[in-house]
């Protein structure tokens, strides 16, 4: 802007989950004097996500990413139940659902993802199925979990959301069955030591795994689901939670004509490509400088940090997205965090604390260099590896599996 | 019901009152800058780092392990560490005063 307020603009945000609320707070910590608008078609005011399948299908209560004062208070326009049909960039409008127009100077993408309802043949005559992606989504498994006699669910999908619904609903009293169609759970994610703790630590806990599970149709009949296998196994379900993964929402975009890859493409600053509108979170495609190479992340970090870096880059100021990927996990009494990126690694090293709580962490490397840690109870190798990754450290393997070794940093780098 | 006072990096005081739910929670509820609590509460993301104020420390009780190793690398961290989103409002945090902590 030519006189370098931004008094008169309009910043429109499409999507209010946690990149797109994280963005419109940052903006108004940059300087932004415009107006705000966010648009989401959930009529909830924004909530943690990653509670959803741990803590809040157990108590009902959602954790507000901002208090309903805060949007007043910083003078941020909250549509909520309202969806955006297109986007017109020749007029800088966004059209919405009732037909109207709104105007925007600067425009930002923070549309996420939806759950994937695979084609599996009558499976839309399922009783009680659901993915598990929004507050209301747990809602109807609660109270369908709630209402059912016999409380048997089954779980297709042996990732997180998978495993974390898993442990939720055996808590809760239920008889639960994940049916994983590779031969481990979270394979797509981690090492094969990992899929087995997490195997084990479910098969403690009362919960049936099943691998190379491949589900090939649904039959109901009064009002029980009959989950069929092409292995020719059946499992009878009351409740089924569909946790297979997600498709990125870049329909908006596509239309629009921006550039889409595995994800809309955005630059180190998460502009697209057209310099007034900016794309954030689980549906960007981006480049992650520490690993040099375009990445698609599902994860509150990357809708956080990325939310930063265009709310500066929007107020005129430029930082560069450059942050380690990192996830966190809960399962029964199990915390797990991880940090970076573990693809294309070629060693792992695990070491064990010596410890009466399960403390584990699995270092992955590509050659000398590591690039993510999975820490199993033990935030301190969190901690470590986020430096050493930070740092490019060089680790001294050696001391680094001998647990009576002191885990400080200067113990560990060559 | 518990008072509780913060005070932001920016020296800026706010009373609050809570009866439950965790210290992280309550300053996110009032918008207490600095107080993100990114992770929603699961002690993961170190984004509710606090001080409590040395004469509150027998009400607040010290860090537990994972705070502390939460903040082991943490420039900020000292003896009156905690992060707030594992302290429980209760009548016995009556009265303590907690200042933000910097961050990088």
């Amino acid at each position: 802007m030519s006189d370098n307020s931004t008094k008169n603009s309009i910043c429109v945000v499409i999507g209010a989950s946690h990149a797109g609320v994280n963005l419109a707070f940052a903006l108004r910590k940059e300087g932004w004097e415009g107006e705000v608008l966010l648009f989401d078609k959930d009529p909830e005011l924004p909530y943690h996500r990653p509670p959803l399948s741990k803590t809040y299908l157990q108590n009902e209560e959602v954790n507000l990413l901002k208090a309903e004062d805060s949007y007043q208070k910083d003078n941020i326009s909250l549509n909520l139940g309202v969806s955006v049909n297109s986007i017109n960039r020749e007029n800088k409008t966004i059209i919405l659902s009732d037909g109207s127009h709104q105007p925007y100077h600067k425009l930002v993408l923070a549309t996420g993802a939806r759950p994937i309802i695979p084609p599996i043949p009558r499976i839309e005559n399922a009783k009680n199925l659901y993915p598990l992606r929004t507050a209301a989504d747990v809602t109807n498994i609660r109270n369908a979990f709630q209402n059912s006699i016999n409380k048997r669910v089954v779980i297709i999908g042996g990732g997180y959301i998978g495993l974390e619904t898993a442990a939720s609903i055996k808590k809760l009293g239920g008889t639960v069955t994940v049916l994983e169609r590779e031969s481990r759970i979270l394979a797509r994610v981690t090492a094969p030591e990992m899929s087995d703790f997490f195997m084990k630590l479910h098969s403690e806990n009362g919960v049936e795994i099943l691998t190379d599970k491949n589900v090939i149709s649904i039959d109901v009949q009064d009002d029980v689901n009959t989950v069929n296998c092409a292995d020719g196994s059946f499992y009878i379900a009351d409740i089924i939670v569909v946790g297979v993964g997600i498709r990125v929402n870049t329909e908006l975009a596509k239309e629009a004509q921006l550039v889409i890859e595995n994800g809309i493409l955005i630059d180190e600053t998460a502009c697209t490509n057209d310099n007034d509108i900016y794309a954030i979170g689980d549906c960007t495609f981006h480049k992650n400088p520490h690993y040099n190479r375009f990445v698609r992340l599902e994860s509150v970090q990357n809708a956080v940090d990325q939310a930063k870096v265009a709310a500066a880059a929007i107020c005129g100021k430029k930082i560069i997205y450059n942050a380690i990927p990192w996830f966190w996990s809960d399962q029964f009494n199990v915390k797990l965090q991880m940090v970076g990126l573990s693809e294309g690694y070629n060693q792992l090293f695990i070491r064990k604390e010596e410890s009466e709580t399960t403390k584990i962490s699995l270092w992955y490397f590509k050659d000398d260099t590591l690039l993510a840690v999975d820490a199993i109870n033990n935030p301190k190798a969190f901690v470590l590896g986020t430096k050493f990754i930070k740092d490019g450290s060089k680790i001294d393997t050696t001391k680094l599996i001998d647990a009576s070794v002191l885990f400080k940093p200067l113990n560990l780098l060559i | 019901m518990a008072k509780i006072t913060f005070i932001t990096r920016d020296n800026e005081t706010i009373e609050l009152e809570g009866t439950s739910g965790s210290v992280m929670q309550l300053a996110v509820d009032n918008n207490v800058a600095g107080i993100d609590g990114d992770c929603g509460g699961v002690c993961s993301c170190a984004t509710c780092h606090v001080h409590v104020a040395p004469e509150h420390q027998a009400k607040t009780g010290e860090a537990t392990e994972i705070e502390t190793d939460m903040l082991e690398l943490n420039d900020y961290a000292n003896e009156q560490s905690r992060l707030c989103c594992q302290m429980e409002i209760s009548e016995e945090l009556d009265g303590i005063v907690l200042q933000v902590a910097e961050s990088d």
